[in-house]
């Protein structure tokens, strides 16, 4: 077993901790930083950086030599801590995404993060900073081991080939964000509260802290998305589901196979003329979400085939009884319902269409449910629980009918299953 | 310990034999009710009565009135647990007014765990909750035997053993 170390940069990371503890407190109480401020002479606050520096920079540097990782047969061991001892080992063959992102300044220096989605694990448990070619390596390593190739040959098999699925144009990125209504929404509410308020109070202060949250919040759901967003890549590869993107910070995520729990095809109103659809999916113990920020529909479709073998979205999907709008008013059209031979699948929304998809091997347990109100109209919930921690809920369907399908699609999870890929996929999948 | 007789659903040609929860949990929940209800009333009665006047303490009343509507609503509920062990999977079924049925194939069980608290330990009675690695996966049997519930946990974790599928 060979212990290894991060790069040589990372210490310079953890040196900007003092210096963003003293941000934050200038930020938090800014009258008492300019008191302290004022009192202090240039001597002393030389003398303050030039003690406080050296220690930030000593910190970092112990820490970045007490961490070391390690790549064993069947675990990565991750060990860390100064003062207090940590020690990570995670499995391989549990490992449900792994990801390599490059901040803009890590792409500066050629260095890259290297984070490992396992179920149930910490956020600490990634590994910065790592020399970019390193990370390379190591990502397809640790795929390479996971999938069941033996160690000697791990090393050797290298980066798998990638087959480009989908590449999303800047241009329908940005339209897709002029047509979304949460864009306009936060704009909307920039221009009007401050502007309400400055009319109303007449206190600068006042409206310069609710503008200066919108406008942040306005710049993230637009500028933001369409930075972090910007040329969308999702391709296929033998060691999984590759997706880069980003402006300035490149992101690397590579899912995988076997590992999606639900997918999720997202239709704001003004897509659907267009055609245009968003895919969201979940993978249990993964922050990422988003597979597809925008496509048309058949594209989409095409991609979430690759993504769950054999899957084809249902297009028909039957509505509850008519009973049902005594439970829920007019929305009660938008629920819908299909079961196919691989997945369960659920819609709902009338103006913003939400269709999510399980494949029967991922759910984990199922429900019925059935209020008083529901009781008097015949009707019930059936709920369908995936280990992405997501519930999918088929609404307001008959009671007769919800019966049947709870235990028919206990049935059917419990069969799906078997023909399922081994978490090994490569040993004999 | 048997209350529900053995009855067809779902899945046809499936004799299911349901079983229900130990009398003592009705006991224990009642009792706790009682403790609780009799503390609030007491405790309204005596800060009206002194504080605001002695006809206010009439107030007492409702936490005694509500006791004695959870004293027949307990039995209800009690009787509405039920759970049945079927070739491959456990069945759930509770609620009298808001019903939940919970189906957990055996192959996806993370854990199965016994849990059984001072009071509960006092008249007898353990709890087994099963774990799937879905969280809103809401598999709790209150109110067993210890001895059930040490032979479902057994049994579910051989069963889960043989079939285990995980994520």
């Amino acid at each position: 077993m060979i212990e290894r170390r991060l790069h040589p940069v990372t210490p310079f990371r953890r040196a900007w901790a003092p210096i963003a503890v003293l941000a934050g407190w200038a930020v938090h109480d800014p009258d008492g930083t300019q008191q302290q401020l004022a009192r202090l002479t240039t001597t002393v606050l030389l003398l303050g950086l030039a003690v406080l520096v050296p220690v930030a920079g000593l910190y970092g540097f112990l820490s970045w030599w007490c961490t070391h990782f390690a790549v064993t047969d069947t675990e990565l061991r991750i060990r860390t801590g100064l003062l207090f001892r940590r020690t990570a080992h995670i499995r391989l063959e549990r490992i449900q995404a792994v990801d390599v992102s490059r901040p803009l300044l890590a792409r500066m220096a050629g260095v890259a993060k290297l984070r490992i989605d396992v179920v149930g694990a910490d956020d600490k448990d990634e590994l910065a900073f790592l020399g970019e070619q390193e990370a390379r390596a190591l990502r397809a390593e640790l795929l390479a081991r996971a999938a069941g190739f033996a160690p000697e040959t791990a090393r050797e098999v290298g980066e798998a080939p990638a087959y480009e699925l989908l590449r999303v144009p800047p241009r329908a990125l940005a339209l897709s964000l002029v047509l979304t209504g949460a864009t306009w929404g936060s704009l909307c509410a920039a221009l009007v509260a401050p502007t309400v308020l400055w009319l109303t109070t007449h206190n600068l202060w006042t409206v310069l802290a609710t503008a200066l949250p919108l406008f942040g919040a306005a710049g993230a759901s637009s500028a933001g998305r369409f930075v972090g967003e910007f040329d969308w890549k999702v391709s296929e590869s033998p060691d999984g589901l590759r997706i880069d993107h980003g402006l300035l910070d490149r992101t690397h995520e590579t899912v995988p196979p076997g590992r999606v729990q639900t997918v999720r095809f997202v239709e704001p109103l003004l897509w659907r003329r267009l055609g245009w659809v968003r895919v969201e999916l979940d993978v249990a113990g993964s922050a990422n979400s988003v597979l597809v920020p925008v496509a048309p529909r058949p594209i989409a479709e095409s991609v979430v085939a690759r993504v769950l073998h054999g899957v084809t979205v249902p297009e028909e999907l039957s509505r509850p009884p008519r009973r049902a709008g005594w439970c829920v008013p007019v929305w009660w059209r938008g629920h819908r319902l299909a079961v196919t031979d691989t997945v369960f699948a659920t819609r709902h929304g009338l103006l913003r269409r939400s269709l999510s998809l399980v494949p029967h091997a991922k759910v984990q347990s199922v429900r019925l449910s059935q209020g008083p109100w529901q009781r008097l109209w015949r009707v019930a919930d059936v709920h369908v629980d995936t280990g992405a921690g997501k519930t999918v809920t088929a609404r307001l369907r008959d009671a007769q009918e919800a019966a049947r399908l709870l235990h028919a699609q206990a049935e059917r999870s419990r069969t799906g299953r078997r023909d399922a890929r081994p978490d090994r996929w490569m040993t004999s999948g | 310990m048997e209350t529900g007789s053995p009855e067809e659903t779902g899945t046809p040609g499936e004799e299911l034999t349901w079983r229900g929860l130990q009398p003592a949990l009705v006991r224990v929940r009642r009792l706790l009710v009682v403790v609780w209800m009799a503390g609030l009333a007491l405790a309204t009665g005596l800060l009206l009565g002194l504080l605001v006047g002695p006809a206010w303490a009439a107030f007492a009343l409702l936490p005694l009135a509500s006791a004695a509507w959870c004293w027949r609503l307990l039995e209800r509920n009690w009787r509405s647990w039920r759970y049945a062990e079927r070739a491959d999977d456990l069945l759930i079924c509770r609620g009298v007014l808001w019903r939940e049925e919970t189906v957990v194939p055996y192959g996806r069980m993370q854990l199965v765990e016994v849990t059984s608290g001072p009071i509960e330990r006092r008249f007898g009675l353990a709890t087994v909750q099963l774990h799937t690695a879905a969280a809103a996966t809401d598999a709790t049997i209150p109110g067993l035997d210890p001895a059930e519930a040490e032979r479902l946990r057994d049994r579910l974790s051989e069963l889960g053993e043989a079939r285990s599928a995980g994520l």
